[in-house]
């Protein structure tokens, strides 16, 4: 019997045989109980032959919209960034593209290392010392941040900035409901967080504070100033509870950032922040309908043994040469089981390879280059679209790479009229917070694909449809 | 520890746990007792590479797990055998955990706690009956 080719019927009389079964039927009847049986074929369609469904599927594809059909300036989350040939003939190698994980160092010795490297840069990046192997997604890597101070102090609150992204607050919120702790949004002031009403919320029993950098509306934040913020409000709190010689430990403070934005951002570690998660998208992953991208997770040494994901470590080999390993992983399901640091083991280790080539592509001095080019153009885009009749900006923070604006008519209106003009000015937040007052907002993203004449495009196109919209209501 | 060895004075509990407990203290009501693993448990777990004691004050309960003893390749529950408040963790733990490899019943012990109810100890067993526990 061959290992690489299908089991022939004579092969499968032996294997019968061996058994003592007279036919695969009759392997099911005497195993699956009659009651859950279904009784009847499949419901499925006839096949078609291999040319039809071709041409059927060619049809289907047809329907989206990509960013190379049309001038893209959707962000949220996910950017249209450029992705080098180089990433995809690497992702491509058989070496990278097939193995699973690396439990046998000793044959994965290059997978390995490249975790290595990727854990490295995260950490370079973030300015924390710990990194792991990378996790699912960015709002994943949020909940998994949330889980990760419930198992450090216990308590029963994690404190979240309005500025997060909803997916994160949303995903937070499911992860949570399982094991009874509870999620409380602090609003925002003119884009930012309220610092008043972050200090307000957090207390003894708050387990986390999390806030994004930028934040979802595109704003930077203060995010030493949250930090500290986070831990005053708990050591002052204690103080005015006389609580006397027992001082209560602060919350864990985590920060979900752009990878792209800490191009030219103080990073998270040098800003008080504790455990730092993000969207890996932007670095090396096309948006590919969403996905697949991993998530960074980054956090201070104290909190090593209660992180998720795979870790890489760097050891010798009985001969004294250098070697990596997959380590502590007795954090990890296949140990731990219940008890676990999360309920996924795993990494998205080829989407992450994706992440450190373009690191390595772009350099050092590269991404700080990046974030300088995204800084002055998304500056530009948000002061001529401001300048058009109709639309405001939606606060005045400083920005980076996206922006909200409001618009004087209705957002998924326009953006249809501007689809038909072969531009996406950006995404309707309402749609995607469901807050009152995002009503009329959207989302611009600029990346380095989007070019002067892309945006002064945009401003002639998104100027024209609030006026055409604005119109066509009055009618 | 090269062999095998269950000191006669100690008292232990069949989930591997050992204790030691002090005739001289502090509070004669509350005597204190030492706690550890045996010299079975560190053989069966292997190499020990992490102990994260409980604070002192945590208040143990007998035959519940209070802390976990993790080697390169397995995750332990250590079980009180008997109940009382913690009032000293080994400290030594956190940077040599081996020691409690190398000296389970000596440098490896792992906290220190006062007795809530002494009378528990009737229900350990000698190191006899303990050794006759662990088979052939």
């Amino acid at each position: 019997m061959s290992r690489y080719t299908a089991t022939t019927e004579h092969d499968l009389e032996q294997m019968l045989a061996t058994i003592g079964v007279g036919s695969v039927q009759e392997l099911f009847d005497r195993q699956i109980p009659a009651g859950v049986r279904l009784g009847r074929a499949l419901a499925l369609p006839d096949g078609m032959p291999e040319q039809d469904v071709y041409a059927h599927l060619r049809e289907l594809a047809a329907r989206n919209v990509s960013a190379e059909d049309e001038v893209s300036f959707l962000g949220a989350g996910m950017y249209d960034h450029y992705v080098p040939a180089l990433i995809d003939m690497l992702m491509e190698r058989s070496e990278f593209l097939t193995p699973y994980t690396p439990y046998q160092p000793e044959i994965s010795q290059g997978g390995l290392q490249v975790m290595f490297e990727y854990q490295t840069a995260i950490c370079e990046l973030t300015g924390l010392p710990v990194s792991n192997a990378s996790v699912y997604e960015g709002p994943s890597a949020v909940a998994a941040a949330g889980y990760l101070a419930k198992l450090h102090n216990g308590r029963g609150r994690l404190v979240v900035s309005a500025g997060m992204h909803p997916h994160s607050i949303e995903t937070l919120c499911t992860l949570v409901h399982g094991y009874g702790m509870s999620v409380i949004e602090v609003p925002l002031v003119d884009g930012v967080t309220d610092v008043d009403a972050w200090t307000e919320a957090i207390d003894a029993d708050t387990s986390a504070a999390m806030f994004a950098q930028p934040n979802f509306y595109g704003a930077v934040e203060d995010a030493a100033r949250l930090s500290a913020a986070a831990r005053e409000a708990v050591s002052s709190g204690a103080a005015a509870n006389g609580a006397g010689g027992d001082s209560v430990a602060a919350p864990v403070i985590v920060a979900q950032v752009d990878p792209i934005a800490l191009g030219i951002l103080k990073p998270p570690g040098e800003c008080g922040v504790d455990v730092a998660v993000g969207e890996g998208q932007p670095l090396g992953n096309r948006l590919d309908f969403g996905g697949p991208s991993f998530g960074l997770f980054a956090a201070r040494e104290e909190y090593l043994r209660r992180m998720p994901g795979r870790i890489a470590g760097e050891t010798v080999d009985v001969d004294g040469r250098r070697g990596f390993v997959l380590t502590l992983q007795t954090r990890e399901q296949h140990i731990r089981r219940e008890r676990a640091t999360s309920n996924i083991c795993t990494s998205q280790a080829l989407n992450a390879l994706a992440g450190v080539v373009y690191l390595a592509w772009l350099g050092r001095r590269g991404i700080v280059e990046l974030g300088e080019l995204l800084l002055a153009r998304t500056h530009y885009a948000r002061e001529t679209l401001t300048a058009l009749d109709g639309v405001q900006a939606m606060h005045s923070q400083p920005v980076i790479r996206e922006f909200a604006v409001r618009l004087d008519a209705d957002a998924t209106a326009v953006k249809a009229r501007c689809a038909r003009a072969g531009v996406n000015p950006g995404v309707d937040i309402h749609a995607l917070t469901g807050r009152e007052s995002d009503r009329g907002g959207l989302l611009v993203a600029i990346t380095e694909r989007r070019t002067r004449a892309d945006i002064d495009r945009l401003a002639d196109v998104l100027g024209a449809a609030v006026a055409a919209e604005q119109q066509a209501v009055m009618a | 520890m090269a062999d095998a060895s269950y000191p006669d004075e100690l008292l232990y509990h069949p989930e591997h746990d050992w204790a030691r407990i002090d005739p001289e203290g502090p509070d004669p009501a509350h005597p204190e007792a030492t706690l550890g693993i045996t010299w079975y448990a560190q053989d069966a777990l292997g190499e020990v590479v992490f102990f994260e004691a409980p604070a002192v004050g945590t208040l143990l309960v007998q035959g519940a797990p209070y802390a976990e003893v993790e080697s390169v390749k397995a995750v332990s529950d250590v079980v009180a055998p008997l109940s009382g408040e913690v009032v000293a963790v080994n400290d030594a733990l956190a940077d040599s955990p081996q020691l409690i490899n190398e000296d389970s019943y000596g440098e490896g012990w792992l906290v220190r706690i006062a007795l809530s109810d002494p009378a528990e100890r009737d229900g350990l067993l000698d190191a006899e009956a303990y050794s006759a526990t662990l088979g052939g």
